[in-house]
């Protein structure tokens, strides 16, 4: 970038700084203070009590990373080998519920899980058993993937839309067959959008709070509840909110750079 | 050219979505109370009688209105807080004093809501309503007589139980129904209710707060404790439902105005307490809300026109409020022990 067009990048590090940077202080900041303003490191003391509800966030949040792929890759690679017109219709669809807000949608599948709900009133329709997955840990899986699959498929979209066509020519002229093809040479170069996509998956899935009490049942804490309750809860404790966050951005993070290290040699993904 | 008339349409629709906007009023006022809360009608009414623009808001606990205003984000003019946040309030110097010669209608509210526990010299608030909490069932799954909190632990009704989503109203049913006070500070009871609660998390379909309109109407649950103004509304979507306030007592809340310090529009605020006071305003209040209004006269002729039944459970008598408790704010340690145990509860 010139100098000359170099202020035009102002706008947009001043925002970063105000709505960013200093939020992240904040979070610090509180992290390590009491509530009359005094330096402790008692708000991370206790963190222990809160592993069970850690290890739950993490592994439903994985859960959904790995729907999310499973679901979105294909999704992605096919819809980029259609005609431009069927992409733009398929990524305007992907987009769509995005338009729509997201407590809504959330709400919506609660009323299709509940066991009164669409869907069992469907099954019981075409005379097979109900199903039982409202207020449970599926269900809230389930909301992730909805919610978050649009972050999966877009990033690696893009990635395997702008592959180039004759590095694929050249490999089928070698000789490979589609499979090698796949595993050789698009795979490899699709990695960044699905690092990408991992990180945008996973992050909101790891401190989400409205989906586990409207489709868990809000029967056991994730992380982002956790937190909400140190803010909204009767205590109004921020300063061990923050705590509990700092220390989940961490874990996110120190998870971010393993994750990185996989596929080093690729461009890396965007850590947060 | 094409482009410049889209845009252009575009930029009128927005234009269009802001009109209205500018008409002129002498001044603004900030409320904030519970999402409905309120029959909206009425603020348009006071627009055009008092020519004060009215900027309404809505918070969905008491907590999370307490956690705007201590953030320093609000500025609130009018906040209708409940009984033990006020009391919180005032205790950390939040609310601005009243002065009640510039609100008449305070008259017309009932002395039996006025120098309750929480603002005991009146000083603070203005009761705005009133009600109690107790076990909403379905009739036609629930056909045992429910007269006490022990209906929400009978393991008959197991996956269709709903209980409070908060530790202070969850706990505060177990400690009334082990026969202690909701507002106890002895570690013991606090913990022997958890006791209860966690006896009671496999009987239980969910934890909910607002979502109970649904699973109940819908018949997805069939027994919760909740609101008795909302019962009204609920019994309206699903005849089934029935309500009881439990034999061993429950809480009784009062929800009140108040002005918060740092207001810069204390008169006006002033002026829409008031408002908010009169008969008729109260009236209409009532009518879409379901809750009881502290205005007696507005409050007698309501429910003089209701079935009796309901009218009972709307604004109960003397003899039922008897046996209710008005929550008290706690001391921090007690909050804590209280969020501790929630989160140990749901671990």
């Amino acid at each position: 970038m010139t100098s000359k067009t170099r202020f035009l990048s102002i706008p947009y590090v001043v925002w970063m700084a105000i709505f960013v940077v200093v939020p992240i202080i904040m979070v610090v900041v509180y992290a390590f203070t009491a509530h009359d303003g005094s330096f402790t490191v008692d708000n991370f003391r206790g963190m222990t009590d809160y592993i069970s509800v850690f290890g739950r966030s993490f592994y439903l949040a994985l859960i959904a990373t790995v729907l999310c792929i499973i679901l979105g890759y294909p999704l992605a690679l096919v819809l980029s080998r259609e005609g431009p017109r069927l992409q733009r219709v398929f990524v305007m669809l992907i987009m769509l519920p995005m338009w729509m807000n997201f407590l809504l949608r959330t709400y919506a599948w609660m009323s299709i899980l509940e066991d009164t709900g669409l869907l069992n009133a469907l099954l019981t329709k075409l005379g097979l058993p109900p199903i039982k997955i409202i207020n449970t840990s599926g269900a809230v899986v389930l909301g992730m993937v909805y919610n978050y699959l649009p972050f999966m498929v877009l990033p690696i979209y893009s990635v395997v839309s702008k592959l180039d066509r004759r590095l694929v020519e050249a490999a089928e002229d070698l000789g490979a067959n589609p499979f090698m093809v796949f595993l050789k040479l698009i795979f490899p170069l699709s990695l960044p959008g699905v690092l990408s996509g991992i990180t945008m998956v996973f992050v909101p899935s790891v401190s989400t709070f409205a989906i586990s009490q409207l489709l868990g049942g809000s029967k056991n804490l994730l992380l982002g509840d956790l937190i909400e309750m140190q803010f909204l809860g009767s205590a109004y404790n921020p300063h061990l909110g923050s705590a509990i966050a700092l220390v989940m951005m961490i874990i996110v993070v120190i998870c971010m750079y393993v994750m990185n290290k996989f596929g080093e040699g690729e461009e890396t993904a965007v850590v947060l | 050219m094409k482009k410049i008339l889209s845009l252009a349409a575009v930029a009128a629709l927005i234009l269009a979505m802001f009109s209205g906007c500018g008409k002129g009023y002498t001044a603004e006022i900030n409320v904030c109370n519970w999402g409905e809360y309120i029959d909206e009608t009425v603020l348009k009414d006071f627009e055009e009688q008092y020519n004060i623009k009215v900027n309404y808001s809505g918070f969905n606990s008491n907590e999370a209105l307490y956690s705007t205003m201590k953030n320093g984000g609000s500025n609130y003019d009018v906040i209708i807080p409940s009984d033990y946040m006020i009391s919180r309030l005032i205790s950390e110097d939040m609310l601005e004093p009243l002065d009640y010669s510039n609100i008449p209608n305070w008259s017309l509210i009932g002395e039996r809501y006025k120098g309750l526990e929480y603002d005991p010299t009146n000083s603070y608030s203005v009761p705005y309503m009133w009600g109690t909490v107790g076990i909403i069932y379905n009739t036609s799954v629930v056909t045992k007589p429910v007269t006490s909190w022990d209906a929400l632990f009978d393991s008959d009704y197991s996956g269709q139980i709903l209980m409070f989503d908060n530790p202070r109203d969850a706990l505060g049913i177990a400690l009334l129904h082990l026969g202690y006070s909701l507002n106890t500070t002895s570690e013991a009871e606090l913990e022997e209710a958890y006791g209860l609660l966690v006896q009671q998390k496999p009987l239980l379909q969910a934890y909910v707060m607002d979502q109970i309109f649904d699973k109940l109407e819908s018949g997805e649950a069939a027994i919760g404790p909740y609101y008795a103004g909302d019962f009204i509304t609920m019994h309206e979507n699903n005849p089934d439902l029935a309500f009881c306030i439990p034999e061993e007592g429950t809480n009784y809340f009062v929800d009140a105005m108040c002005i918060p310090k740092g207001s810069t529009k204390k008169e006006y605020a002033e002026k829409f307490i008031n408002f908010m006071c009169s008969t008729e305003v109260c009236t209409k209040n009532m009518d879409v809300v379901g809750y009881a209004s502290a205005n007696t006269e507005a409050l007698e002729s309501y429910i003089a026109d209701m079935d009796e039944d309901f009218a009972a459970i709307m604004a109960p008598s003397d003899d039922v409020l008897a046996n209710t408790e008005v929550y008290t704010n706690l001391p921090q340690n007690v909050l804590e022990k209280y969020d501790e145990l929630w989160v140990e509860l749901k671990s």
